[in-house]
């Protein structure tokens, strides 16, 4: 099937971008296109405008800056997975992109649109939850900075208001005794998770879990942070007694299910991923009790 | 990976790995698949769809479509009568054994029977903007009840799929033979089970295609039509649009693929040139991914019951049960389908007794119609899992119990009183069947296996073996053809009914010719799937061309070079005894260089004004022949995997996987593997992926490559191939078919390794594909009986 | 709608300047503009890979990017893989040696793919681990994978490959 028909506006910088989404009707994104473009060739969505910010350079890149590591939204999957510095500042998002699709995805699939799409069974969105991704956009009234947690309005949907387009993504960077893991389970490996759990944690000298934070994707609209497992870790050891426990709790998640993938099974494989991904993490972390 | 090797068993080029004929142009991108034929002033057309399972029109409105700029024409079934001499495609085969037959139309007249169902067409300047008018086409269907299951579909009071017919039992048969009752009543042991195998389709990588130009001036209608069986196509548009045999031409452009799916001819396939005459314009149908899945036949979907009567020692005695078979919104292939899979499912075994109660149930899904394996991937399943359950029950060893049922090989010819389709009993002509078993235990280290498993347990990892023997009729007839002529340019031509989806036809019709003639494949040039180079002509089903066709050709040649000898010996003044026919020259044996070149020969039998040909033979170096088969040739193999099952996932990892096959003589083995290779994946794709699902109103829920899952590079394991070589008696070259098999041991071998690797769990499967929920949830009820007291 | 757009790109190392409708993808405009039918259409969703092509040397899926998408870029086609006439390039013979193609539809696609894992993995070994995630974004229904998997790890850990 063939796309139906709209106008294409490609802007050189973020202004004349924000500008045209704001002004015309039935506008929309376009960034790596590895999720709009099948949509559009299957005649699901059908935008009258579509501004690709492909042409943009500011969009586009990786920096280390004081607050963290500031990832241009057009920076593409590919560039990230390849990154030396994302690799030593931020392993999480790189193990987590190293799971999108296939290489020819993620030599167009971009970090902003993936987080935009926020399709429940993407990487990229999980590992942003379990980090606290910061998310910057730019709209007609300037510059905001939203928390990942606040970033989910519904399905497929982000609190992006109209106008607004998501220019980057601060992450924090990774101290020393910190560990991380992404796993995810799927039929094929460069499918969509059907759950995916991205853990990170940091121990303090005596190897107890000093902070953690673990992210399921797959189970809901949005990714899901175990604030209780999180909490209980806090002062545990960094052993397989605590990433069973974490596991427990991570299989009583309320999941969406269907025929194929029922709710009952999505917890079974919370319980399962979020005990692996914790231990990969705790001993990533330097734990020499897992 | 072969144990033939590459070195000739004698000079000559059958039994070489020959390189193919087919592969320079395609691997440099300049094949011409369908939608490359590019013709000045066509049009390009697409479909308008049901968007329900089964409904009636209430009213088209196609005024908005027909008014967008760049469409040509949009029409309905109406406008197309006028280029049809009847309502419907006269598919049945005349075989039956039907109730009653429902053909389709090449456009929905009245009531809309499967989602996808080609309900009006639009023809436009672009592909895009047919689409766009498509989307205007206002298409008002008052809403039926749907029958989507195959057994609910049964059940008195179910809904009807077509309110023409009676009810939806398409037909009632069986397979029944031997004394069942006397099996069961005296047996000491029966085992029961109960299986649903899901539907899945052939997928082709590139999708079906039609295009059609209809020349006034000549009065011909030429179609190009990305198919399996061209002849068929052509007598299909012959009779349905009232046409004579020499006005229409079909051709098979390259194919990408076909696995079934391209042989039933499509309603599409005559919508496309009915509107060619209609609207006197070439128009272009390419078939998109999304059309595939609802539009494209598939098959598959079975659900079993069945018990086995055995004795003590294992023994089999008799099988019986019942087999439903979802047959889809039309009968385009009778009741090939179950009946494949009921006498499939009998296998390399001795089966004294049996009796397979079969009901075929019409639904509102796409219509069924083989796809690579045709029904028997299913037969062998159940009998498989028969095995390992009459092995479990006596505690045998699942090899043993295998052993002592099998079929020697001193008894083959072997009779099963089973009737076929050509009214001939079932005979496997021949097959070693305890050695391809005992060879492939021994590569996959059967024996050293469980020491293996017991290891790998003890630190928690589940692995499995799975065994299966299976065996495949091939080569049905009942003819194919062959020409090879060659003219005074020398150069040899071979055009063949066969027709080419990349199994390598041209590069085998080419091999074997070249054998007889003494020259290099590459010399010969090739023409298959042309109703125009061949009146007559089959093409590919039921693995079929290289019995068929490759006899064809070896005969065609030998008639041929007997030809040159004969015209050779007048003009060499030599007695024909003494001449042989080698790099492409007839010499007199022992004198190299005293002969004729197969040119010079040509040459002369092509006659000169006024002079006689050579030895008053017939004029031209040309021969055809049609090889009629006299009875199916059985393929036979031994699958094992091995499997890693994690039990907290369900998800199943195939480790290994070991082929012994025995296909008789094999005139290429580099593409007999290619063939089982892309069969076996088929296999593990209908086993752990592939299903095409429907929801409880009959809408497809698996419509892109997304949701319908392919095995991918990633999740397909190396594939270990060995082969015994038992020659067919049925035909001169000694060769079976090779195409299906893989696909034919897969499910069942991999479901065996499965329950192995579970063993301590005792799960047992009933349904595939496995998906790791099913089995995750069959894991876990295992593990909660296990812990209650 | 018709949403005329200038478009200027090097296609196989020859300037292109066309006007496209922007809604066209870089597969139809390869096959449909420029001729160039090599390139495959097997779904127009972005799973099966068939429509592999290198832009700017990265693999892309030509159905998911917009021709006009291209502008300035350097597309490479399987029609520049080997010259016309010429020899085959050593991914495209072995290939073909060891049955790593039947019906040769998604075939033009696999040799992008390696292409690019060939130039990416030059100077080192390639395992089959490797070749087989590199494989899995292009779907092939005929072979069962196992002879192009064998033709990428002869021609990619061929000595010469590695030096
Ligand atoms: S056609 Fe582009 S990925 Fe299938
Ligand atoms: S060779 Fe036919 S799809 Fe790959």
């Amino acid at each position: 099937m063939k796309a139906p028909a709209f106008r294409y506006h490609a802007p050189t910088d973020v202004a004349q971008a924000v500008s045209l989404l704001a002004s015309l009707e039935n506008a929309r994104v376009l960034a790596g296109g590895q999720s709009l473009m099948p949509m559009m060739n299957l005649r699901v969505a059908g935008p009258d405008h579509l501004i690709d910010l492909g042409r943009i350079p500011e969009l586009a890149g990786v920096a280390q800056v004081p607050e963290g590591l500031l990832v241009g939204a057009m920076t593409t999957q590919r560039a990230l997975e390849t990154s030396a510095v994302v690799a030593r500042l931020c392993p999480l998002l790189s193990e987590a992109v190293s799971n999108v699709g296939h290489q020819q995805t993620r030599n167009r699939g971009t970090i902003g649109g993936s987080l935009c799409h926020l399709d429940p069974g993407a990487e990229l969105p999980v590992a942003a939850a379990a980090l606290d991704a910061v998310m910057i956009a730019r709209g007609p009234q300037g510059e905001r900075r939203i928390a990942f947690a606040d970033f989910p309005a519904d399905y497929l949907t982000s609190t992006l208001e109209p106008g607004e387009i998501l220019t980057h993504v601060l992450l924090p960077v990774a101290s020393a005794r910190a560990g991380s893991a992404f796993l995810e389970f799927n039929r094929r490996p460069a499918d969509y998770a059907i759950v995916s759990v991205a853990a990170h944690v940091t121990l303090d000298e005596a190897g107890r879990v000093a902070g953690a934070s673990i992210a399921v994707g797959g189970v809901s609209h949005a990714p899901v942070r175990l604030a209780d497992a999180e909490a209980g870790l806090v002062g545990a050891l960094a052993d397989a007694a605590a990433c069973a426990q974490a596991g427990r709790l991570a299989a009583t998640l309320a999941c969406d299910g269907d025929d194929l993938y029922p709710a009952d099974y999505k917890q079974d494989l919370c319980e399962t991923l979020v005990r692996r991904a914790l231990g990969a993490a705790f001993k990533r972390a330097g734990a020499g009790h897992v | 990976m072969t144990s033939a090797s590459a070195a000739p068993a004698r000079p000559g080029w059958i039994g070489r790995n020959a390189a193919r004929v087919e592969d320079d142009v395609l691997l440099r991108g300049g094949a011409r698949f369908l939608d490359d034929i590019v013709l000045p002033d066509a049009l390009e057309a697409t479909f308008v769809r049901s968007p329900i399972a089964h409904g009636l029109i209430r009213s088209m409105n196609l005024d908005a479509a027909r008014a967008l700029p760049g469409v040509h024409a949009v029409l309905a079934f109406t406008d197309l009568r006028a280029v049809l001499t009847q309502d419907d495609i006269p598919l049945a085969l005349p075989a039956g054994g039907l109730r009653f037959d429902v053909n389709p139309t090449c456009l929905v007249i009245h009531e809309a029977c499967y989602v996808g169902e080609p309900v009006a067409m639009v023809i436009a300047s672009s592909r895009r903007i047919a689409e766009d008018a498509a989307a205007l086409v206002e298409l008002d269907l008052e809403p039926l009840p749907a029958v989507v299951d195959p057994v609910e579909g049964l059940e008195p009071g179910a809904p009807k799929a077509r309110l023409s017919c009676p009810d939806n039992l398409v037909a009632k048969t069986k397979v029944d033979y031997g004394d069942v009752e006397g099996a069961f009543a005296g047996a000491a042991q029966v085992v029961a089970r109960a299986f649903r195998l899901n539907k899945g389709g052939g997928h082709p990588m590139e999708p079906r295609g039609v295009v059609a130009r209809y020349d006034e001036i000549a009065d011909q209608l030429t179609v190009w039509n990305s198919t399996q069986m061209p002849h068929r196509a052509k007598a299909m548009l012959v009779e349905t649009l009232g046409l004579a045999e020499h006005q229409v031409r079909v051709t098979t452009p390259d194919v990408g693929g076909g696995f079934g799916t391209k042989a039933v001819f499509h309603p599409e396939e005559l919508a496309v040139p009915a509107a060619a005459m209609l609207l006197k314009r070439p128009i272009k149908w390419v078939e998109d991914r999304f059309e595939s899945f609802t539009a494209s036949i598939g098959e598959r979907e079975q659900v079993w019951t069945v018990e086995a009567a055995f004795d003590a020692d294992g023994r089999i005695r008799g099988i019986r049960g019942t087999l439903r078979y979802d047959h889809g919104a039309a009968t385009p292939y009778g009741i090939a389908l179950p009946f494949n899979a009921a006498t499939n499912l009998i296998g390399p075994y001795a089966l004294p007794a049996y009796r397979m109660d079969i009901d075929l149930c019409m639904t509102n899904k796409t219509p069924a119609a083989p796809t690579r394996g045709a029904g028997r991937p299913q037969g062998t399943f159940v009998m498989e899992r028969l095995m390992d359950a009459m092995a479990q029950r006596i505690g045998l060893p699942r090899d043993e119990i295998r052993r002592r049922n099998m079929i020697q090989p001193g008894q083959m010819p072997f009779t099963i009183p089973v009737k076929q389709r050509d009214g001939s009993m079932m005979v496997y002509d021949s097959g070693d069947y305890p050695e391809c078993q005992r060879r492939a235990l021994e590569i996959a280290g059967w024996d050293d296996f469980p020491a293996r498993q017991k290891q790998a347990r003890e630190q928690g990892r589940y692995i499995g073996l799975g065994l299966t023997n299976y065996v495949e009729a091939t080569g049905r007839g009942p003819f194919e053809s062959v020409s090879i002529s060659i003219g005074p340019s020398g150069r040899i031509v071979v055009s063949s009914g066969a027709t080419a989806q990349g199994q390598g036809v041209k590069t085998m019709l080419a091999q074997v010719v070249a054998d007889v003639l003494g020259v290099a494949p590459e010399s010969i040039h090739v023409v298959v799937g042309d109703t125009s180079a061949t009146p007559a002509g089959l093409g590919a089903y039921a693995s079929r061309q290289a019995v068929t066709a490759g006899n064809a050709a070896y005969r065609a040649a030998t008639l041929v070079a007997e030809k040159a000898k004969t015209a050779a010996a007048e003009l060499l003044e030599a007695s024909v005894d003494d001449l042989v026919v080698n790099d492409g020259r007839v010499e007199v044996n022992g004198v190299p260089g005293h002969g004729k070149s197969l040119t010079q020969i040509a040459r002369a039998l092509a006659g000169t004004p006024g002079f006689a040909l050579p030895g008053n033979l017939p004029p031209g170096l040309s021969a055809s022949n049609d090889f009629m088969t006299s009875g199916l040739s059985y393929t036979n193999g031994c699958h094992l995997a091995e499997v890693e099952v994690d039990p907290d996932t369900g998800g199943v990892k195939i480790l290994r996987y070991v082929v012994v096959h025995d296909c008789g003589r094999m005139i290429n083995p580099m593409m007999v593997e290619g063939q089982i290779l892309g069969g076996v994946v088929h296999g593990v794709g209908m086993t752990l992926f592939e299903w095409m699902r429907y929801d409880a109103d009959g809408q497809p829920l698996t419509v892109t490559f997304a949701d319908y899952l392919l095995p991918t590079s990633d999740v397909v394991p190396r594939i270990e191939i060995h082969h015994l070589e038992s020659p067919t008696p049925l035909n001169p070259l000694g060769v079976k078919g090779a195409a299906e098999s893989g696909t034919i041991g897969a499910p069942a071998t991999i479901v065996s390794a499965i329950e192995d690797a579970l063993r301590p769990l005792d799960v047992r499967i009933t349904q595939v594909p496995v998906t790791p929920p099913q089995l995750r949830a069959l894991i876990r009820q295992a593990q909660v009986a296990e812990s209650a007291p | 709608m018709f949403d005329p757009r200038p478009l200027n790109v090097t296609v196989n190392g020859a300037t292109v300047q066309r006007t496209v409708d922007s809604r066209v993808h870089l597969a139809d405009f390869l096959r449909k503009e420029l001729g160039l039918t090599g390139t495959h259409i097997g779904c127009e969703h972005g799973v099966c890979g068939a429509c592999t092509v290198l832009v700017n040397g990265a693999s892309v899926r030509a159905c998911l990017m917009l021709a006009v998408q291209a502008e300035g870029c350097a597309v490479q086609t399987i029609e520049s893989v080997a010259a016309p006439g010429g020899a085959l390039h050593p991914i495209q013979s072995a290939l073909a040696r060891h049955h790593g193609l039947q019906c040769g539809y998604c075939t033009p696609g696999v040799v992008m793919t390696l292409l690019e894992l060939q130039r990416e993995s030059a100077g080192r070994a390639v395992s089959e681990h490797e070749v087989r995630a590199a494989l899995s974004g292009n779907l092939c229904r005929c072979t069962g994978y196992q002879g192009m998997v064998d033709a990428a790890l002869e021609v990619l850990n061929a000595p010469a490959a590695q030096s």
